[in-house]
């Protein structure tokens, strides 16, 4: 049961992003052309939203339903690796049309040929994982 | 009803999105798709060969109900929220793209010439699809997150190192983009 609330949000989540059309290739063609506010319009509310609720919760004081104060975990400092690892996302991200999240759900709406890549970035994970330790961070 | 049916506007999806995001901050956790890539190698028994995929794979149960959620979300809004209307692209982007080759825009979610059997079953089709998962999954772990873990949750808790990795997935994204799409396809 402790498990039903994470299915219900991955649920919710995967019909936004369908609805969004934020999982098609186009929808990601198109921003990365500027051609259109779409995506720009889900991201910057997406976030703008985000902004002031993390700030709500922590002046607040709000805790999860796990008892801690609420408190994102900061990413480690550096910046060659979120440059040069982002900048690889970006151009597997423009070619595939789809980034992690979407890989998943795309599965569900019937395109079984995205299994492929769910592969192929499982093995670019097991690459970085082997080399991990050899890249700049 | 109707408007259930129909594609989302920006400012309702938006919105949602960041629900998502706060529901899982609340409920403890936080929003990150791609550190699923990495426990689904751990189970795999990738720990044997780096010390990266050496972790507790059960304390990452509730991400991968996430994404068994969000593979069955992807099921219901095709099956019953969808009207089938085609997506309401800038006409620029429709012309380009069919220069470029791609001839029925915007009408599924995503390009029968990349996603469709036939195409995937040419040396083409499937290089393309292997380089593009393969540059999302080394990238994302690399950069420490996806669009999920720094554009959404990362930029919202106003870090820099996301800010600094989304900036990255630009860099990327409209390199493929203007330079090397034209020459796949073009």
């Amino acid at each position: 049961m402790k498990f039903l609330k994470f299915l219900l949000v991955g649920i919710f989540f995967g019909i936004v992003l369908v609805k969004s059309e934020a999982v098609s290739w186009y929808r990601i063609y198109e921003m990365f052309k500027f051609q259109s506010f779409h995506m720009y319009g889900i991201i910057g509310s997406a976030v703008s939203l985000g902004i002031l609720f993390i700030w709500l919760f922590k002046k607040f004081k709000v805790r999860s339903t796990e008892g801690q104060e609420i408190d994102l975990v900061p990413k480690d400092k550096g910046v060659v690796r979120y440059i040069l690892g982002g900048t690889i996302f970006g151009l597997g991200w423009a070619l595939a049309g789809a980034c992690p999240g979407p890989m998943y759900i795309l599965v569900g709406t019937g395109i079984f040929s995205m299994l492929i890549v769910i592969a192929a970035a499982l093995l670019g994970t097991f690459a970085y994982g082997l080399l991990q330790k050899k890249l700049p961070h | 009803m109707d408007i259930l049916l129909q594609p989302w506007p920006w400012y309702v999806s938006g919105p949602l999105i960041a629900l998502v995001m706060l529901l899982l901050v609340y409920f403890g956790k936080t929003f990150g798709m791609s550190s699923n890539l990495q426990t689904l190698c751990s189970i795999g028994g990738a720990g044997k060969y780096s010390d990266y995929f050496k972790l507790d794979w059960k304390a990452h149960r509730w991400n991968l109900t996430v994404v068994l959620g969000a593979v069955l979300g992807g099921y219901i809004a095709t099956q019953f929220l969808s009207d089938g209307s085609a997506i309401a692209l800038n006409a620029e982007t429709i012309s380009e793209l069919n220069d470029l080759g791609f001839n029925t825009v915007g009408e599924t979610l995503l390009p029968p010439e990349i996603y469709s059997w036939e195409s995937v079953l040419s040396l083409k089709g499937i290089s393309v699809l292997v380089i593009a998962g393969f540059l999302v999954g080394f990238g994302t772990r690399y950069a420490g997150g996806c669009t999920s873990g720094h554009a959404i949750t990362g930029l919202s808790n106003l870090q820099l190192p996301s800010l600094i990795a989304v900036i990255g997935f630009f860099i990327g994204g409209l390199i493929m983009t203007f330079l090397i799409l034209p020459l796949i396809f073009g």
